[in-house]
């Protein structure tokens, strides 16, 4: 769980990188894991046995260092985006301050990014967490594609943000758009946290 | 094809970006068909796709030497399936495959306009997934990227898992190239290969090649290799070239100042105060949303300000359901109480609740303490009264006051509640009661099942008294909560008074538990007024008249044989009526006078008429004219 420690004036908070299968939020992760300096990096762990599905997802600790005086520690995780690792997400998502849904912008992935949107909403309300206030970012990844290949953002608002969360249009491979992503839902985050009820609605 | 022996996992440099991969192929290898099938790996050329695909293949066959893994490219995939059309062995083709354990078939980019072999392929995937064998498959992109596939194969290739490898971080090309030195068993001078690892290249096999270049420069004895001699050395990359996998600067810099804007804007010292307050009210249970909303705000609010108001309100939050909960117990525990934004709703329940219970009768303000006549008769209920009226609760709890009918028993009641309030100024709340009352109080309240707050209503007292005790003979429900009552005030220490018409022992027809707890406070008896009680009643009395009686008067007066206080006051009252006829002159004649008449009385209230004539007061009690008249009424 997130956590706003006053007296040690620390940041904690989980983010996980949400969204159906291959629609980049492994890359999101590893172009962070890139950019950040050496002596910031956590180690990123990547998880996977064959018995045991449910441990499969990938997790990078980022220690911001110190803004404006609080220690600030980001955790990013995410899920396995295909169908049947269900469980997995379910349990990664536990105890999220934020999910950024990554949605691929190919036009055929459409019905993909649907359900994996329904996937976790329901998700969320399982761990009785209110999607509606829960905070979340939107990013439209692959918009590198061919246009004819794509589907426009409008056209992707109007499938997928309904809610009218923040979203970002993203080439996550060339690093397009990941910290974008990753600073609209920190701040998201940062804004509950600071005030419980009302954020994440921003 | 023969799988290459070097690549293996154990000579597979695991990193951040290959994680994944490399574990999603190890469960392959563990057991193929039972994890993810197929497994569908890319990744741009020269990071690893071939090696890992091999790599899968050898475990596969330590694991169990009998197992059937065939590595091939779609290249040759597509080249034997044209000898096979040419020779007409097509079923023989199939058979082969159909055999297998494990395909691992690598660069299926390659299916790209290959229709026939699309198609094959397709059979081929559908026999093997059929009879729970492996398929693994490598490509430079993902499978939806692949231009031209059947849309059937491009559900199958992703029907399992798809994972990609990313080009290794910092540490894992250093971790490559030390490896590669390793096997070539050669040593850099220090910071050499750290050095190398932050060049750029556009994969892993390319940085192979510029580590065997300097490998062979160094084996080759054309020196050592330097930090600063490796630019020099490998050309091109040694001069920068651009490296989309390299970290693009800054990025990381603008992320972190915005996120510190973000931090300052929204965590900033101000508002901690008022975030901690909120979750501290929030553990306690009250609703917060008001002081969520300044948080929300876009101007800083002022912490100090909100959270004194916040904690007023609160305050009277507390204070309206100490009072609803008191008045109404089924109330206990709402939510409305946790909630500052219901006080003004809280507020009229308490108010139609103070209405509906409006608290017990309080004494009648006509008995005052001061027109207590006191003598040897009653100066010991009275002394009881004065000490319970500076200690109330204290001293004798409970009191009571026994004695004959119209002693002045319930005037020393009323006096004690009248004293008790004036005491405090006005702030107990006295309950002064007939049992009768009480009794039709409690049976009102069951009938309109409000038992509840008739209760509470009683608990709120101060001080409770009740008059005439001996009317709760027979109501059992009524000495049961009574009962009740009684002890709860007397633990809350608050005072009770009870007068009876007979004392507390004799009263047989209550339960022997209240009856103790009579006893248990302090039992006083006022007896019929002595002689020297009934001459400051009637100089009282006649005083109010405005007449002042010469002793004489006053003490044949006093020396009337009457039992009770009230019938002393009546003689006075006749007193003085006559007097008001003589120019307020009274005589011994006047009393005895008063006296024959007073002892008519009984009469006239034991046979209460219908007929007006007798009930008029003028006309029938008090003004017999002539002495005949009275000679009858002494007759009778």
């Amino acid at each position: 769980m997130s956590l706003v420690n006053y007296a040690t004036r620390e940041i904690t908070c989980k983010i996980v990188y949400y969204g159906p299968g291959r629609s980049g939020k492994t890359t999101n992760l590893h172009y962070v894991y890139g950019q950040v300096p050496d002596e910031r990096k956590g180690r990123m762990v990547s998880l996977a046995t064959q018995t045991d599905r449910t441990l499969f997802f990938d997790f990078l600790p980022l220690d911001l260092g110190t803004i404006s005086g609080f220690t600030t520690r980001l955790q990013l995780y995410t899920v396995p985006g295909q169908v049947y690792y269900q469980a997995t997400r379910k349990l990664v998502l536990q105890g999220a301050d934020g999910v950024v849904f990554v949605a691929d912008s190919q036009s055929r992935q459409l019905q993909e990014n649907i359900e994996s949107l329904q996937d976790l909403h329901a998700n969320l309300g399982e761990h009785g967490m209110d999607p509606r206030s829960t905070p979340l970012v939107l990013q439209y990844n692959k918009q590198d594609l061919p246009r004819d290949m794509i589907m426009s953002v409008d056209d992707l608002d109007e499938a997928l943000n309904f809610r009218g969360v923040p979203r970002f249009t993203a080439d996550a491979l060339h690093g397009v758009g990941v910290f974008e992503t990753l600073r609209g839902i920190a701040e998201l985050v940062l804004k509950r946290l600071a005030s419980p009820a009302e954020a994440g609605r921003g | 094809m023969p799988l290459d022996t070097r690549l293996r996992f154990e000579t597979f440099v695991v990193g951040a970006a290959n994680r994944l991969a490399v574990s999603a192929a190890r469960a392959v290898a563990q057991s193929p068909g039972a994890t993810y099938n197929p497994l569908f790996i890319y990744a741009a050329s020269g990071l690893g796709k071939t090696h890992l695909l091999s790599a899968i293949g050898h475990l596969a066959r330590q694991l169990q030497p009998d197992l059937r893994a065939e590595y091939i490219t779609t290249d040759e995939l597509v080249e034997q399936l044209h000898q096979a059309v040419t020779r007409g062995e097509v079923e023989s083709f199939r058979g082969g495959f159909a055999e297998l354990d494990i395909l691992l078939l690598d660069d299926v980019q390659f299916l790209t306009g290959r229709q026939e072999t699309q198609s094959e392929l397709l059979r081929l995937f559908n026999t093997l997934q059929r009879s729970g064998k492996q398929i693994v498959l490598t490509s430079d992109r993902p499978p939806a990227e692949i231009a031209d596939l059947d849309d059937r194969l491009l559900t199958r290739f992703s029907g399992g898992l798809l994972v990609d490898m990313g080009a290794p971080d910092y540490e894992t090309r250093v971790a490559i190239l030390r490896r590669r030195c390793g096997e070539r068993d050669v040593e850099f001078a220090p910071g050499v290969v750290e050095e190398v690892a932050r060049l750029a290249f556009a994969n892993v096999r390319e940085m192979h090649g510029a580590i065997n270049r300097l490998i062979a420069f160094q084996t080759l004895g054309e020196g050592e290799v330097t930090v600063e001699s490796i630019r020099g050395l490998l050309g091109d990359h040694g001069n920068g070239r651009a490296y989309s996998l390299t970290p693009k600067s800054g990025q990381y810099e603008n992320f972190l100042s915005g996120l510190a804007v973000a931090v300052a804007q929204h965590i900033d010292a101000r508002r901690v105060k008022l975030v901690e307050a909120t979750a501290e009210w929030r553990t306690q249970g009250y609703r917060t949303g008001a002081l969520e909303r300044a948080l929300q705000s876009a101007e800083t609010p002022d912490p100090e300000a909100l959270l004194r108001e916040f904690g007023a309100k609160v305050e009277r939050l507390r204070a309206l359901e100490q009072e609803i909960v008191a008045l109404d117990p089924t109330q206990r525990g709402s939510v409305q109480f946790r909630d500052i934004e219901a006080i003004e709703e809280l507020e009229r329940v308490a108010e139609t609740l103070r209405t509906s219970t409006a608290p017990p009768p309080p004494p009648d303000p006509a008995f005052l303490r001061s027109e207590f006549e006191v003598g040897p008769s009653n100066q010991l209920a009275a002394h009881a009264a004065d000490t319970i009226v500076e200690e109330p609760g204290r001293r004798y709890n409970p009191l009571v006051i026994h004695g004959g009918a119209g002693v002045g028993k319930t005037h020393l009641l009323h006096a004690i509640g009248n004293e008790l309030v004036a005491a405090s100024g006005g702030a107990m709340t006295v309950a002064c009661v007939r049992a009768s009352d009480f009794v039709d109080e409690l049976i009102a309240a069951l009938q309109d099942s409000a038992i509840e707050t008739w209760r509470g209503r009683y608990r709120r007292v101060d001080a409770l008294l009740i008059d005439e005790i001996e009317q709760f003979a027979g109501t059992e429900r009524t000495q049961e909560e009574f009962f009740h009552l009684f002890n709860w005030l007397v633990e809350a220490g608050k005072q009770i008074v009870l007068t009876a018409g007979r004392a507390p022992r004799t009263l047989v027809e209550m339960d022997e538990r209240l009856r103790s707890r009579f006893e248990g406070g302090l039992v006083v008896e006022i007896q019929p007024p002595d002689r020297l009680v009934r001459e400051k009643l009637i100089a009282r009395q006649l005083a109010v008249a405005g007449i002042e009686p010469v002793p004489d008067v006053l003490r044949a007066a006093a020396g009337l044989e009457v039992k009770t206080a009230r019938d002393i006051l009546r003689v006075a009252e006749r007193l003085a009526e006559i007097a008001a006829k003589s120019n307020g002159r009274l005589t011994s004649t006047d009393v005895s006078r008063v006296a024959s008449v007073r002892r008519s009385t009984p009469i006239h209230r034991a046979t209460p008429s219908g007929d007006d004539l007798f009930s008029d007061r003028e006309k029938t009690v008090w003004d017999w004219p002539d002495l005949s008249g009275r000679i009858i009424e002494d007759l009778r």
